[in-house]
């Protein structure tokens, strides 16, 4: 039987997505559901002096109005910050309690105050209008590089710092710059983005009464882990009092991996008014309160000798947290972001240090790439500039610097266990016809236009979370992933599995797995996801990781399934275990060339002792039934690795920058199907080139989001991409069984700096900042002649 | 979105009727629907007014090209009388917002919200066109009078709009990349005796740049507006674009409609 990992499959999952059949949290309806509508701060900071809900309780259809008040005496508990991080002075991070209903004072607009609930959605807006907060307008903390320098805005957080982290070794650092002979510098704002998913947030609460459940359906990454936060942190009910579903989920990228106050305070609520309620999130709702992305402002610097040798890297980097630390929100620009930064080279000494602060804006949290597109920006910037001051070509210096030897010990934490990082590059500028982009520039030139390229090669680290690496830096949870493959009699077969997709196709990819596994039909195996009273436990899907951690759990349940089977079979073909030989879904005794198919196992498993048979095909010591689960906890993170190239042409009378070609070569280990991955890289490339020139996040000095809608945010969109040209190297990672990477995000990792190097390549060095908007670029044009004119 | 009484009146007549100071009407309702669910507008009366039959449709005669008000901007981008008549308007219809938007909008709608981004205020003022209503015909030069402002009186309604036909004519515009309205558009329309330059997205009302116009006038060519200083005083600045660069996308779109006259 013809493998099916590494084959252009289908994807199962279509035929209900695209003939409309999806069904999302918002597609749920429960009889005698009321609508829930919040009352949300209109202002970034303000000290919530009352809140009259007298007339909105009277209003027609209102069923019940709740505040901060309430949420506050029932001991409901708030959203958290998941990952401990301590700063170089050793001090714990400042955390502020963070309730899912403002009591006492808003700090970012759109924070719910309060929450009505009615029989229509029309009722429920209407009294949410009638809903009279009194607020103190405070001065607000917008600009994360002023923060420190701000009026606190948490109590016993003092210059609204979280923390002031430190990764590596200053002393080193400073040695390595002595010796060096050039020091390339950069400042960079690695600009915030809104995640955007194509389904807004939603949730829809049924409590039952008799049994005192709550089931929460609702938009989430990780439905396990949001039941766990909601019961251990939230106090909401105990975990077996709480079913979470995350059914089809449209897009997360990160932003859906939190449990966010509107989940706490509408299960709560359902059994306070004990009725079934439904929220879902209008668009500028997701804009204003969906955590973002990015936000960083760094200065770093890259020491170098002058035949372009790195000796030594630093990063110091202010990261905006938003009002509040979220999930990710902590780990993201340290851990995430730190080790990354030094990129694929050796440098013998380097170090990041992080100041987290707080400001008056939506909560910051991991978006696609979480940290490392910061840091392979901060590390191709440094480099591509490094070669352009030292006129060395940009893909020689990179070679340069690349380590050849694997397992590859990184100068900050990790050791990468695979990788041909030059194989990469040479396949990239191949692809790229990197050799005749001085003819292509001439080209451009005479017709009145500026052509760039640039090079980005990145790794990153995925396959969130290790606990052994995890524990090892001492910030908090491993992250580990369960599955469970279980036979139905008739020869059917669910596999559970604790990550969760939401466009990235588990049901496929993970059927291909398992069905190569059993030697089934994939047709034959289904993919259960999203619901915490299917799947024993799980950890969800973000970080790169259901693959290489939740696929090899599957992979290792199946395993223990044939291995059973393996010994029923032996038994039922009165042979030794060592005699059988699984091939193709069948048990083949050797020496008779007698078989068993593993439905035939299976159906012997659950309906042992059948007419006519003396004996159970249960072996002595085994039990019937044929399910099989993995806790799979891997020994390292993955390590996916590329060279992406780009090439722009610029019109410098308007501005306007067009992608004219670009080519990504990506290193994912084994791929298991390669339409799938290159549907992943595309998403990642548009993501990043969405980075690099539109997407322009923007508070005004008061806090208020200027861009909270598609009137003024811009996506990318389809006619702003050129075809991508895609390649792959594939050295197999050799932390995991199937030898897998993660692929999820490599693309909007690596794509913000490959376009930014690009324009800054077309405007001859000239630096600019994410987004490269029409009319920065402009300027820069403008700029450029100018000192041309001067030159000359 | 507030509750209202829906009205869908066979006649102009009786959509004039029913409109008060508390009504709005509505065409293709691309601007009123989504304005009145983000709560920012709310009527009482909301007078549909698709189904009045009149108020659709293009027509060619010698000299114009008269266009109904509802006509759709799809309907306007596809028309073969108006591909053939006044190419430049056929182009400025089918660029306007995105399909969706092409396929429910209309001409009447726009030009009665006159949204300061809007592309259709521009081929008005170039086109000297004529706005029909139901009580008169005003000139575009006094229709357009400010920042989502009309001539309009209460209960007065576009019935059509009439184009003069020109010898040349083009539109071209910066689209904003987020909601590809207009940073600002520039129509250059030749006519026999003196070329019109509108200007939309740039001010807060479209306008006639009377420089570029009188020296296109007296040379219609690119050399005849080549380094005129486009003056960015008055001009709109926001987040999108500075009235500088707005000053200098009008010249250099001015030119490029030139060129593709």
């Amino acid at each position: 039987m013809a493998s099916l990992v590494g084959s252009r499959v289908e994807r199962k999952e279509d035929t209900r997505f695209l003939q409309g059949k999806g069904r999302y949290t918002a597609d749920i309806n429960i009889a005698n559901q009321t609508y829930a509508v919040f009352v949300r701060s209109p202002h970034a900071r303000a000290k919530i002096k009352s809140v009259d809900t007298s007339k909105a309780l009277k209003s027609s259809g209102v069923v019940g109005v709740l505040t901060g008040k309430e949420i506050a005496e029932d001991k409901i508990g708030g959203l958290i910050a998941g990952w401990a991080i301590r700063s170089e002075d050793g001090s714990e991070m400042k955390v502020p309690a963070n309730p899912p209903l403002a009591k006492d004072i808003a700090n970012f607009v759109g924070e719910p105050v309060a929450v009505v609930f009615a029989e229509t959605l029309d009722e429920a807006k209407e009294g949410a209008e009638k809903v009279k907060v009194d607020y103190k307008v405070l001065k607000a903390v917008v600009d994360p590089a002023e923060a420190m320098k701000s009026d606190a805005i948490h109590d016993g957080v003092d210059k609204n710092l979280c923390y002031d982290w430190l990764l590596g070794d200053r002393k080193a650092v400073d040695e390595a710059f002595a010796k060096a002979d050039k020091i390339i510098k950069v400042d960079l704002i690695n600009n915030r983005l809104v995640p955007n998913a194509m389904e807004p947030r939603a949730c829809v609460v049924d409590y039952n009464t008799a049994s005192e459940e709550i089931t929460l359906y609702t938009t989430s990454q990780n439905p396990h882990l949001s039941r766990l936060v909601m019961s251990a942190f939230g106090g909401v009910a105990p975990e077996n009092k709480l079913r979470v579903v995350a059914p089809d989920v449209g897009g997360g990228f990160g932003s859906k991996i939190n449990v966010y106050n509107e989940e706490i305070v509408c299960s709560w609520a359902s059994k306070k008014i004990e009725r079934p309620i439904k929220w879902v999130a209008e668009r500028t709702e997701s804009f204003l309160t969906d955590t973002h992305g990015r936000d960083h402002v760094t200065h770093a610097e890259l020491a170098v000798t002058n035949d372009g040798k790195f000796l030594g890297f630093k990063n110091e980097t202010i990261a905006n947290l938003g009002a509040y630390a979220r999930v990710f929100g902590t780990v993201t620009p340290t851990y995430l972001f730190g080790p990354c930064a030094t990129g694929v080279y050796v440098i013998p000494a380097a170090y990041s240090n992080v100041k987290a602060v707080y400001t008056n804006t939506a909560p910051v949290d991991a978006y696609r790439g979480a940290g490392r597109p910061e840091a392979t920006y901060t590390i191709e910037r440094l480099v591509e500039k490094a070669a352009m001051e030292l006129g060395m070509d940009k893909t020689e210096i990179r070679m340069k610097n690349f380590p050849t030897q694997f397992p590859f010990k990184q100068t900050l934490v990790h050791t990468v266990d695979s990788g041909d990082y030059v194989a990469g590059l040479e396949k990239a500028k191949q692809m790229a016809d990197y050799a005749g982009f001085e003819a292509r520039r001439k080209k451009s030139e005479a017709n009145g236009k500026l052509r760039g390229i640039g090079v980005s090669s990145y790794f990153e680290a995925c396959g969130i979370a290790p606990s052994a690496a995890v524990m090892s830096l001492g910030c908090g949870v491993g992250l580990w992933e369960s599955a469970e493959v279980r036979f139905n009699p008739t020869g059917q077969i669910s596999v559970f599995t604790g990550a969760h997709s939401h466009g990235q196709s588990h049901d496929t990819t993970f059927a291909q797995i398992a069905a190569d596994e059993l030697g089934v039909p994939m047709e034959n195996i289904d993919v259960v996801h999203g619901d915490t009273d299917k799947g024993t436990f799980g950890m969800g899907t973000y970080g790169s990781r259901s693959l290489t951690v939740g696929g090899i759990a599957i992979v290792n349940a199946c395993k223990k399934i044939v291995a059973k089977g393996k010994r029923v079979a032996a038994k039922m073909l009165e042979v030794n275990e060592d005699e059988i030989e699984f091939k193709d879904g069948e048990f083949v005794a050797l020496k008779s060339n007698k078989k068993k198919t593993i439905g035939e196992v299976a159906f012997a498993c659950y309906l042992p002792g059948q007419r006519d048979e003396m004996k159970s095909p249960i072996p002595e010591g085994d039990e019937p039934g044929l399910i099989e689960s993995s806790f799979f906890d891997p020994a390292n993170f993955s390590f996916p690795a590329g060279s992406h190239i780009c090439e722009v042409e610029i019109d410098p009378d308007t501005g306007n920058v067009k992608v004219e070609k670009y080519t990504a070569v990506d290193d994912f280990g084994r791929i298991v199907n390669p339409m799938i991955v290159e549907g992943q890289v595309h998403g990642g490339i548009a993501q990043g080139i969405g980075q690099a020139l539109h997407e322009n996040t923007q508070y005004d000095e008061t806090g208020q989001l200027m861009t909270a809608s598609y009137m003024d945010y811009t996506m990318p969109r389809a006619d702003n991409f050129p075809e991508f040209n895609l390649g792959f190297t594939c050295t197999h990672a050799t932390s995991n069984p199937l030898g897998v990477k993660g692929c999820g995000e490599a693309g909007a990792i690596a794509s913000p700096p490959t376009v930014m190097n690009a324009v800054i390549d077309a405007l001859g060095g000239q630096e600019i900042s994410m987004p490269a908007t029409a009319e920065k670029v402009w300027k820069a044009c403008k700029a450029m002649k100018k000192s041309n004119a001067k030159a000359a | 979105m507030k509750s209202f009484n829906y009205h869908a009146p066979k006649d102009v007549k009786d959509a004039s009727k029913l409109a008060s100071s508390n009504s709005a009407f509505l065409a293709g309702g691309m601007t009123t629907i989504p304005s009145m669910k983000l709560g920012l507008a709310s009527y009482k009366d909301v007078i549909d007014i698709k189904n009045i039959k009149k108020l659709s449709g293009i027509k060619v005669s010698g000299k114009t090209v008269t266009i109904g008000a509802t006509t759709k901007h799809v309907e306007v981008a596809e028309s073969k009388d108006v591909k053939k008549a006044i190419p430049a308007l056929a182009k400025l219809a089918g660029n306007i917002g995105d399909a969706q938007v092409r396929n429910r909008g209309t001409i009447g709608g726009s030009i009665s919200n006159n949204d300061p981004s809007a592309c259709y205020p521009s081929a008005c003022m170039a086109l000297n066109a004529v706005i029909h209503t139901n009580k008169r015909k005003i000139e575009a030069e006094k229709f357009f009078t400010g920042m989502f402002e009309t001539a309009l009186k209460s209960g007065e309604l576009v019935e059509a709009v009439e184009f003069q036909i020109p010898e040349k004519a083009d539109y071209q515009k910066h689209p904003n990349p987020a909601s590809r309205y207009a940073i600002i558009g520039v129509f250059v329309a030749k006519h026999k005796k003196d070329v019109n330059v509108a200007v939309t997205g740039a001010k807060s009302c479209v306008y006639i740049d009377k420089d570029l116009s009188k020296k296109l006038s007296s040379s219609f060519s690119v050399s005849a507006i080549e380094g005129t200083d486009v003056k960015s005083s008055g001009m709109n600045s926001d987040m999108h674009a500075s009235a500088e660069y707005r000053a200098n996308l009008v010249s250099l779109y001015a030119k490029k409609a030139v060129e593709a006259c």
